[in-house]
C-alpha cells in the first residue's frame, strides 16, 4: 500500500471524494471556528473540530451542541466572542449530559427528529462531576451523542488529578513527593467500559492521531439513534509536559503501546478494534511527557514502568490488540523490565 | 364577621394501612357532594404498615382557612382499639364529643367504662367494622364501613353522602362493596343508639 | 370545576394544562404526588406533546429543564429542601440564562437533622439566586399562581417558583376550582422564546464572561427582577378578570388599614393567622395580617404602604436564619427604613411544627401589650434547650474529652 496516496491520510485529495475527511472538504461546518484562545498544539481543541464538524456533516447541519466547563467551552466562548458556529450551550461543569438530555426532550416534544444533539466535555466534567448525569442520561437511553475529550486531568483549573487522570502521572496535586511516584496505582475510572456496561447502541474510542477513525466513529455514532458514548485521547501539551508538534505522535504512541485502546463496542459487546500496528513499549510513550519524568531519574523507576507496562499488556490481552503485528517491544533491550519475556508470552499469534 | 364557621372537626386514630387518612378524604368529599366545605389531611410521620396514624377532616359552611392540625375535636374516630392502650388518642376531647371506637366490644369492655362517663351516652358508640367490612369485602378493612356508623351517630353528613364518596374513591366493585359496609354500619349504629336512647 | 382534591393532585392537573413540552420528575417528600400526578396524565395522553423524563437526581432535574428550555420547549419541575440546595448551582444558571422555567417547591425543612415536615427554610435558603418566589396561602392559590408563573416567567424571561406549604397544603384536600383547559388556554399563550437554540438561527448561549462585563449583566437580573414588581400584579389583575377570583400579587392585607398591630406572613400560617385576627377583632382588638405573596422580588414599597398606619408590626417566620435571626423579617426591616414602628420577629412552625390559634392569640395578645422580645421563637421548650446548652457549657469542646467537669 503506498502509504502516501491509498491511506486515509488526512486532507489526502488524492482520494475520491466520498473518501475524503470530512476536514478535507472545502464545505466542513467549521464548527468551531479560528480566533478560540487554545494553547498550541491543543489535542481538544483538534479533536473537537473534528468531531462536531463530522456531527454536522452527518446531520446535515441541524445539530445542537451542549458544553461542560471547561478548557474547550472556556477558550472558545471569551464574551462577547464565541468560535462556535452551530448552536451552542454551555450551563454547568457536571450537568452537559443532563442538558443534552434536556434539548432532545424538547426536539422529540416538538417533533424535531430531524435536529440532533451532542454533548461534550473534558475528562473531569464526564468521568467525574458529570458522571451521575452521564449515567443517568446512558440508562434512559436518550438521543444524545456525548463525545469526552480525555486529557486525564482538570485542566483548566490548573492540571489537578481526575478520576482519568493515568497512575503514576504528575498533577497538581498527584506529585511524586513524599515517596509516592505521582498518581496512584489501581485508581481511575475506565469510562468506555462503564458505558458499555449501560448497553448503549454505541461506544467507541479513538485518539487524534487518527482523525479520519475518529470522523468515521462519529458518523457511525450519528447513524444510530438514542445514547452513544465516544470516548476521545486528547494529549494537552501544557498539563503533560510533552512538545505542542508532538501532540499527535503521543497520541499515536499512547495506542500503539496498548494503553489507550482504540475500539468499538454496540450494546455492550465489541465489535471493532482498531489494532497496534507497531507495538512500542510503554517507556518510549511515557517519555515524551515531563508528567512522567519522575519515573526517569537516576536511577529509573523500573518498578513503575513495569507496572504500567502491565497495564499496557493487559489492555491488549483484553482488546486483542495485537495481531500478527510487529512487535517492537520484543525486538528491544530489556531496557523496560521485563518487557521481553512480556512480549514474549503475550503478544505473539 | 365570625371566624371561620368551623362547625365540625373529627381526628381519626388508626394503624397504618388501615385506611386512616382514605377515611378522613372520604369524609370530605361526601361533605363537598352536600355543597359544603371540607379540608382533610394525615399528620405525617415515617410510612409504615402499623404505625400509629393520625387523619383529620374540617366541615363547615364557610371556606376553612387554617390548615393546623385538630387540637380539640368534635368527634373522634378510632380504627383500631389497640391504641387505646398506648397513645393518648383523647387528648383534647371535650365532654361533648363524639366518640366511634371500631370494636365488637364495648366500652366498658375495652376498660373505658371510666372514660366513658366522661361523655354523653348517646354521643359514644362501638361498632365491629372490621368484622362488618370482612363480610363485605373478604379484608378486615373498616374505614369506609365506620363513616356509615359516624353518619348515624353525629348527623353531620348524609348516608347516600357517604355512599356517593366511597363510590367516587373506590370505582367498580370495590365501591359497592364499601357502601354496603357502610349501609350496615349505618343500621347497625342506629339501632343501637336507640337502645341507648330508651335505655 | 369546582372539586374536593388532594392539593398536589390540582396542582399537577394545573400544571399539565399549561402545556409544557418537558416535565421532569425526581421523588422526594413531599412533592411525590405532584410528579406522580402529572406521570398519570402523560401516560394516558391527556398531556401531550409531553417529554416525561425521570431523572437521576435533581441537579439533573433542573439540568434537564435547562436544555429543554433554551431549545424553545416550556419546561417544568417540582422540589423541596434537599432537592432544591442539590440543585443549587443549577438554580443561579436558569437565572443567569434567563430561562422561564417554572418550579414548584413544595417547602420543607432543610437537614441536618433530617426533617420531611413544613417549614420555609429550603426557598429562603436561595432567595438571592435570582428566581421570582411567589407563596401560596391554600391550594387554590396554589393552582392559581402556577398559571400566573408561566405567564410571568416568559413575560420576564426568569425562572419561576412556586411555593406551598408541604404535606400541609400538598396533602390537604380541598374543595379547589380547578381550571379547564380552554380557560388555561385562553389565559396562556404558546411560549416563545427569546432566545433560542436552533440550527436556522445558531447562537452561543453561556459565554465566559469576565470582570469587564459580569457587573452589567448581573445589573440587568436585578433590572429583571424590579420588573416583576409589575409584571406580578399586572397578572394577577388579568387573572382575576379571566377567573373571576383575586389571587396572587404582590401583597394582600386583611383588616390591616385601621390595625395598630399588623402580622406579616408567608404561606398556609396565613389562614390560621385570620382567624386569630378575626378572634382579636371581635373582642375589640385592632389587628390585622398581611400576606407577602410575591417573596422575590421583594415588594418593599408595597409593604412600607401597607404598614404605614400601623404602630407595631409582628413578622412570623417559618425560616431561621442561624446567627441573625429571622429571613423575611430583614427584608420588612429595610423597606420600613425608618418608620416610626416596632418590628418583631416571631420564629415558629420550624420542621413542620403545628402553630395552633390559640399560641397565635396569645402572642399577638403580648405583641399588643409590647411584652414581646425583638427576636422569639414560638412554643420553643426553653427547659430543653436551657439544659442542653447548660451540658455543652460544663463539658467544653466538642467532646466529652478535657474540662468535663463533675
Amino acid at each position: 500500500m503506498n502509504y502516501q496516496v491509498d491511506s486515509f491520510a488526512v486532507g489526502n485529495r488524492l482520494l475520491e471524494p466520498e473518501r475524503r475527511s470530512v476536514q478535507s472538504r472545502t464545505d466542513r461546518a467549521n464548527s468551531l471556528t479560528c480566533g478560540h484562545r487554545a494553547c498550541r498544539g491543543c489535542g481538544e481543541a483538534l479533536g473537537a473540530r473534528y468531531a462536531v464538524d463530522a456531527a454536522m456533516r452527518a446531520s446535515g447541519g441541524q445539530l445542537i451542541v451542549a458544553n461542560a466547563t471547561g478548557c474547550l467551552e472556556v477558550f472558545s466562548t471569551p464574551f462577547p466572542e464565541s468560535a462556535w458556529r452551530p448552536p451552542w450551550i454551555h450551563s454547568l461543569f457536571g450537568n452537559a449530559p443532563a442538558v443534552a438530555s434536556g434539548i432532545a426532550a424538547a426536539l422529540k416534544a416538538k417533533g424535531r427528529d430531524d435536529v440532533r444533539v451532542l454533548g461534550q466535555g473534558g475528562d473531569g466534567g464526564t468521568v467525574d462531576i458529570g458522571f451521575g448525569c452521564l449515567s443517568g442520561m446512558f440508562e434512559r437511553g436518550d438521543d444524545v451523542l456525548y463525545v469526552c475529550y480525555d486529557n486525564q486531568a482538570y485542566m483548566n483549573t490548573g492540571v489537578q488529578r481526575s478520576g482519568a487522570t493515568p497512575a503514576a502521572a504528575r498533577t497538581a496535586n498527584t506529585k511524586p513527593i513524599g515517596g509516592h511516584q505521582g498518581a496512584e496505582f489501581g485508581q481511575g475510572k475506565d469510562l468506555p467500559r462503564i458505558a458499555m456496561a449501560h448497553e448503549i447502541p454505541y461506544v467507541a474510542t479513538a485518539t487524534v492521531a487518527e482523525p479520519r477513525d475518529l470522523e468515521r466513529k462519529v458518523e457511525r455514532a450519528m447513524e444510530l439513534r438514542g445514547a452513544r458514548y465516544l470516548h476521545v485521547f486528547v494529549p494537552c501539551p501544557l498539563g503533560w509536559g510533552s512538545e505542542p508538534r508532538d501532540t499527535i505522535r503521543v497520541a499515536r504512541l499512547a495506542k500503539e503501546t496498548g494503553l489507550f485502546p482504540v475500539f468499538e463496542a454496540e450494546r455492550g459487546e465489541l465489535t471493532g478494534v482498531s489494532k497496534i500496528r507497531r507495538r512500542a513499549p510503554v517507556e518510549e510513550y511515557l517519555r515524551t511527557q515531563q508528567r512522567f519524568a519522575h519515573l526517569f531519574g537516576d536511577p529509573p523507576n523500573r518498578d513503575a514502568i513495569a507496572r504500567i507496562q502491565a497495564i499496557a499488556d493487559r489492555n491488549i490481552r483484553r482488546y486483542g490488540l495485537l495481531d500478527g503485528a510487529r512487535d517492537r517491544a520484543s525486538e528491544l533491550d530489556s531496557g523496560g523490565g521485563g518487557s521481553k519475556s512480556d512480549a514474549k508470552e503475550e503478544g505473539r499469534p | 364577621m365570625e371566624g371561620t364557621a368551623r362547625e365540625l372537626e373529627v381526628r381519626v386514630h388508626g394503624r397504618g394501612g388501615q385506611g386512616v387518612v382514605t377515611a378522613a378524604e372520604l369524609l370530605s368529599i361526601a361533605a363537598f357532594e352536600e355543597g359544603r366545605h371540607a379540608q382533610a389531611f394525615p399528620s405525617f410521620g415515617s410510612e409504615r404498615t402499623g404505625a400509629p396514624v393520625v387523619s383529620f377532616c374540617r366541615i363547615a359552611d364557610a371556606p376553612i382557612r387554617t390548615h393546623e392540625p385538630i387540637a380539640e375535636p368534635d368527634a373522634l374516630i378510632v380504627q383500631d382499639p389497640t391504641l387505646l392502650r398506648g397513645d393518648d388518642v383523647f387528648a383534647g376531647v371535650g365532654p361533648d364529643a363524639y366518640v366511634l371506637v371500631n370494636s365488637g366490644r364495648g366500652f366498658e369492655e375495652l376498660g373505658l367504662g371510666e372514660l366513658a362517663r366522661g361523655f354523653r351516652d348517646e354521643r359514644l358508640l362501638a361498632v365491629p367494622a372490621s368484622e362488618i367490612a370482612r363480610r363485605h369485602l373478604g379484608r378486615p378493612l373498616p374505614n369506609a364501613a365506620l363513616l356509615g356508623a359516624f353518619a348515624a351517630l353525629t348527623g353531620a353528613l348524609r348516608l347516600d353522602s357517604i355512599e356517593a364518596a366511597i363510590r367516587e374513591r373506590f370505582p367498580g366493585d370495590g365501591g359497592e362493596r364499601n357502601a354496603a359496609a357502610a349501609q350496615e354500619c349505618f343500621a347497625l349504629a342506629q339501632r343501637r343508639l336507640s337502645e341507648v336512647a330508651h335505655a | 370545576m369546582l372539586r374536593q382534591v388532594e392539593g398536589s393532585a390540582a396542582v399537577a392537573e394545573t400544571v399539565a394544562r399549561c402545556r409544557p413540552e418537558v416535565v421532569c420528575a425526581y421523588p422526594i417528600s413531599p412533592q411525590t404526588h405532584i410528579v406522580e400526578g402529572l406521570s398519570d396524565l402523560v401516560r394516558d395522553g391527556t398531556l401531550a406533546p409531553c417529554e416525561y423524563v425521570t431523572v437521576e437526581s435533581e441537579f439533573a432535574a433542573l439540568s434537564v429543564c435547562i436544555g429543554a428550555s433554551a431549545a424553545g420547549a416550556r419546561a417544568y419541575t417540582a422540589t423541596a429542601s434537599q432537592g432544591l440546595l442539590f440543585m443549587a448551582e443549577a438554580l443561579y444558571n436558569a437565572s443567569g440564562l434567563g430561562l422561564p422555567i417554572v418550579m414548584t417547591v413544595t417547602n420543607r425543612a432543610i437537614g441536618a437533622p433530617i426533617n420531611i415536615w413544613n417549614d420555609h427554610s429550603d426557598a429562603m435558603s436561595q432567595r438571592d439566586c435570582g428566581w421570582v418566589q411567589l407563596y401560596a396561602a391554600d391550594n387554590q392559590e396554589a393552582v392559581d399562581l402556577h398559571m400566573q408563573a408561566f405567564r410571568i416567567a416568559e413575560r420576564l424571561s426568569l425562572p419561576v417558583m412556586v411555593c406551598m406549604d408541604g404535606f400541609v397544603l400538598t396533602h390537604a384536600y380541598e374543595r379547589i376550582d380547578v381550571p379547564s383547559a380552554e380557560q388555561v388556554d385562553a389565559f396562556l399563550p404558546p411560549f416563545e422564546p427569546r432566545q433560542v437554540l436552533d440550527p436556522a438561527a445558531p447562537v452561543t448561549i453561556g459565554a465566559l464572561v469576565g470582570p469587564e462585563a459580569f457587573a452589567e449583566v448581573r445589573y440587568l437580573s436585578h433590572a429583571r427582577q424590579m420588573q416583576a414588581l409589575e409584571a406580578i400584579p399586572d397578572v394577577a389583575d388579568e387573572f382575576a378578570r379571566v377567573f373571576d377570583r383575586p389571587s396572587g400579587g404582590l401583597v394582600h392585607g386583611y383588616r390591616a388599614d385601621d390595625a395598630e398591630t399588623v402580622v406579616v406572613a408567608l404561606g398556609s400560617v396565613l389562614g390560621t393567622i385570620e382567624e386569630a385576627v378575626d378572634a382579636m377583632r371581635e373582642e375589640g382588638v385592632r389587628i390585622g395580617a398581611l400576606a407577602v405573596k410575591s417573596f422575590r422580588p421583594f415588594p418593599a414599597r408595597t409593604v412600607r404602604a401597607a404598614l404605614r398606619r400601623a404602630k407595631r408590626v409582628v413578622v412570623l417566620e417559618r425560616a431561621l436564619a442561624p446567627g441573625a435571626g429571622g429571613v423575611l423579617s430583614s427584608d420588612v426591616r429595610v423597606a420600613l427604613k425608618e418608620a416610626p414602628l416596632d418590628v418583631h420577629t416571631v420564629v415558629a412552625g420550624l420542621g413542620g411544627r403545628p402553630i395552633g390559634g390559640e399560641s397565635l392569640r396569645r402572642l399577638f395578645a403580648d405583641a399588643g401589650a409590647g411584652r414581646l422580645e425583638p427576636l422569639t421563637f414560638l412554643d420553643l421548650d426553653r427547659e430543653r434547650v436551657e439544659a442542653e446548652l447548660g451540658a455543652t457549657a460544663l463539658n467544653g469542646g466538642s467532646g466529652t474529652t478535657v474540662g468535663s467537669g463533675a
